[in-house]
């Protein structure tokens, strides 16, 4: 994965080492330098996640895609633990369900989704991941915050009702696309994403306009103006290919 | 600046000191200024003069003598007079007594368990130099250390002093500190750095600004040191905004060691150099956790990040850095003087050396004291803390901070290390003290640190940012006679979940003070849920309303 920061300043050298490990019983080998997540996904094992997005540094930020190590009574976020020489992975135990579920209940009262009404009912992941966890209904109170919806862009619009702070726009704006637009504000359960010093959308100077942001998010909160309930799908496909197409970036 | 130089300026100091017949001593460190110290040495100053006693008496400004409940603090040095409460008007008495007999009125018992049973080292010179003359930490040994390390020792030997004392860090965790700096010292890097964590957070602690401002060069030879030990030139003291005092004589402290060549550029005459640069908090309780820090030192958001790579191999702009808290660096010094067995003797067998407490809440004797480590919290508590006030019954302590947990009366005769602690489900964290009489309740307690944790939850993680909203509501309906057992049941789940899979120690930590309070004081939480089932049977609608 060529958009993680290499924490040694590594000269180019093809030099990393291959390493075997088991990931749900099955054996697998993957370069000292992927993570967990990039070993289970070339295996065919699915691994739920949010704020990971193939072509992003990885965060670490949504804690659904924690494995056990055996070992280690520790759990592990599989996109920024690195595999290693002879490991262990446990990807699904009842454990990790409980705990996953869990998460995606907290995400769900946090802000007001409701898919029913959204544009991007039926292309959503978080949607997806209620889905495919079985998660039916909350056992946490919603918390029902009031929120303001950004429409000033011509094209784009931003509904702070239904973002999950995945940072995947913060991220490709900055990283991918060099403009920066995008930023938190806050902290805690009132952390925001704003578009430059939290200014309209619209009238920001350095929005290149070019959309990125809108195709990785993971939910209905940024979305192409003009489009109605279930119309609204994601094309983040583009972004593996955009960022291996580029020469080394970490120069 | 050399050896015979230091002892040059050392002796100087004393000559100066010995020709004076009176030193009276004021503490001007935050708590008692305050309480109008600062006047007080005015005042005292001024009796002075109008008394004719200029020649043989001289008032100077210390730092933190300890007992800061009974502030301002005056003490006259050479006769071992210590007054307490002292206000500006009892400045001419105070000098009138000089010689002769002190004022009782106001005169305080040096010989109390709160003073005898201490053993200071971190604090050795709080109290008794003044902050803001280098000369005066010279006098008290200081810098002596480091000249001698640079001119007599390689960077691995100081390692292995380090490594021999058994230090472990102070700042929450007990990581061994040799063991952090031999890392830092065999990273590979063209660069390093070494950071002081002075972003004293947790609530009732207030051991870092009490060093910072009492002792400051203590700071600064220890970072010294640290960054002859690792290979470092460049070292950063992260201080929270929110102590001003302690910035002030730190950045005092920094021009006078550089102009007398203590810091800069070959220092001692040798090929190593070391500079030291302030970085200010502005107010995040999770920039003490190392990985925010430094992301706060680059100058982006204090968010943490996910560890490995640790510091030690990547940390300020990737290079290697050592990261140690204000009480590790104030040990330094004072290992490297008298030998690495000379601390390794004090405390216990994991737990080596002493620990600074800042005692808060319902204790007598509010304030900082310095113990070997090991010491009952019994004692610590009722000997030298003076137990609790008013002739209320002892409930809780809680140790740690909003990390740690809150230990009864079954715990107190446990020592104080490392490993006691947190066997009884709490930490020694950065050394903060809350002592809790009968009239606490401990599910409001639970609260309060719950509310702490929410606030300053960083909203990386969705455990952590969503999870202690959540739990804040719950103990706040269950504090109110609100809740019923199925909220209890998922408290205990989110705390199971937001320790689990928070992404840094603030969240992991969060639920530690409901799990403990949970443990020890089940009955109070099921005396409110009774309430709340009761309210609810009686179909009273609870407040939270449905969802």
């Amino acid at each position: 994965m060529s958009g993680r920061p290499s924490a040694k300043p590594a000269a180019g050298a093809p030099s990393s080492k291959v390493k075997t490990l088991t990931i749900d019983d099955r054996l697998v080998s993957a370069r000292e330098d992927e993570s967990i997540l990039d070993a289970a996904r070339q295996n065919g094992i699915q691994i739920p996640t949010l704020c990971n997005l193939d072509g992003l540094t990885p965060v670490g930020a949504c804690r659904l895609c924690m494995v056990e190590v055996k070992g280690s009574s520790r759990l592990f976020a599989s996109c920024v633990t690195m595999v290693g020489e002879g490991m262990e992975v446990v990807t699904d135990s009842e454990r990790l369900q409980k705990y996953r579920k869990t998460i995606v209940e907290l995400l769900f009262s946090e802000r007001n989704h409701v898919c029913a009404v959204c544009v991007s009912n039926g292309h959503c992941e978080l949607q997806n991941l209620a889905q495919t966890l079985g998660v039916t209904h909350l056992t946490v109170p919603y918390l029902h915050p009031k929120l303001p919806v950004d429409a000033s862009h011509e094209r784009f619009v931003n509904d702070h009702n239904r973002c999950v702070l995945c940072q995947r726009c913060v991220r490709v704006c900055g990283e991918v696309e060099g403009a920066h637009t995008w930023d938190l504000r806050g902290r805690g359960i009132d952390t925001r994403v704003i578009t430059d010093l939290n200014q309209p959308w619209g009238s920001s100077e350095t929005c290149t306009g070019c959309g990125k942001c809108v195709h990785v998010c993971p939910t209905g909160a940024l979305t192409e103006k003009g489009k109605s309930i279930r119309e609204m799908a994601k094309q983040s496909r583009f972004l593996p290919y955009l960022t291996m197409m580029r020469e080394d970036r970490s120069e | 600046m050399s050896i015979e130089d230091l002892s040059q300026i050392s002796q100087a100091e004393r000559d100066a000191r010995d020709a004076i017949g009176h030193q009276i001593n004021v503490c001007v460190a935050a708590s008692c200024l305050s309480l109008q110290s600062d006047k007080v040495k005015e005042e005292l100053e001024k009796a002075v003069e109008a008394k004719g006693k200029k020649d043989c008496c001289k008032v100077r400004g210390v730092g933190c003598m300890g007992l800061c409940a009974a502030g301002p603090l005056v003490a006259v040095e050479k006769e071992k007079v210590l007054y307490q409460g002292v206000t500006p008007e009892d400045a001419p008495a105070i000098v009138d007594a000089l010689g002769g007999e002190p004022v009782a009125r106001i005169q305080g018992d040096l010989e109390a368990p709160f003073f005898a049973r201490q053993q200071k080292i971190v604090l050795e010179n709080c109290g008794r130099i003044d902050p803001e003359r280098i000369e005066e930490y010279i006098a008290a040994d200081g810098y002596l250390a480091l000249i001698d390390t640079l001119t007599a020792m390689t960077p691995i030997g100081v390692v292995q002093q380090v490594t021999r004392s058994g230090l472990r860090g102070r700042g929450g965790a007990g990581y061994p500190t040799g063991l952090k700096w031999a890392t830092v010292n065999k990273s590979q890097g063209t660069r390093k750095f070494v950071i002081c964590n002075g972003d004293e957070g947790d609530p009732g602690a207030f051991m870092d600004r009490a060093v910072l401002e009492s002792d400051p060069h203590r700071i600064l030879e220890g970072m010294a040191l640290a960054g002859y030990a690792v290979g470092a030139s460049q070292g950063f003291v992260y201080v929270r905004a929110e102590y001003p005092l302690a910035i002030k004589r730190l950045k005092l402290a920094i021009k006078q060691a550089e102009k007398m060549g203590l810091l800069g550029a070959s220092i001692g005459g040798t090929t190593f150099g070391f500079n030291v640069d302030i970085r200010l908090g502005a107010g995040a309780f999770v920039c003490g956790e190392e990985t925010a820090l430094i992301s706060s030192v680059e100058g982006g958001r204090g968010t943490p990040r996910p560890r490995p790579p640790y510091p030690a191999e990547s940390g300020l702009w990737g290079y290697p850095t050592l990261i140690n808290n204000v009480e590790t660096l104030a040990n330094i010094p004072t290992i490297l003087r008298n030998g690495p067995e000379w601390f390794a003797r004090i405390g216990t067998a994991k737990s080596r050396g002493t620990k600074v407490f800042a005692l808060a809440g319902a204790i007598t004797n509010t304030g900082l004291i310095e113990v070997p480590m090991g010491m009952p919290l019994r004692e610590i508590i009722f000997d030298i803390g003076g137990g609790v006030p008013d002739g209320k019954a002892f409930k809780a302590v809680q140790t740690g901070g909003p990390s740690g947990g809150c230990i009864p009366e079954s715990g107190l005769d446990m020592p104080c290390d490392y490993e006691s602690l947190a066997k009884l489900g709490s930490i020694m964290g950065s050394g903060g003290m809350i002592v809790m009489d009968e009239t606490s309740s401990m599910v409001d307690v639970a609260k309060f640190f719950m509310e702490f944790c929410m606030d300053e939850s960083c909203g990386k993680c969705v455990p952590c940012r969503v999870g202690t909203a959540q739990m804040h509501e719950l103990l706040r309906q269950i504090s109110a006679g609100e809740a019923t057992a199925r909220e209890l049941a998922l408290l205990e789940h989110l705390c199971d979940v937001v320790k689990s899979t928070s992404l840094c120690g603030l969240g992991q930590s969060a639920p530690n003070p409901v799990l403990s309070t949970l443990h020890y004081f089940r009955d109070e939480y099921e005396s409110k849920i009774a309430a709340g089932e009761a309210a609810a049977a009686g179909h009273a609608p609870p407040a939270g309303g449905a969802a």
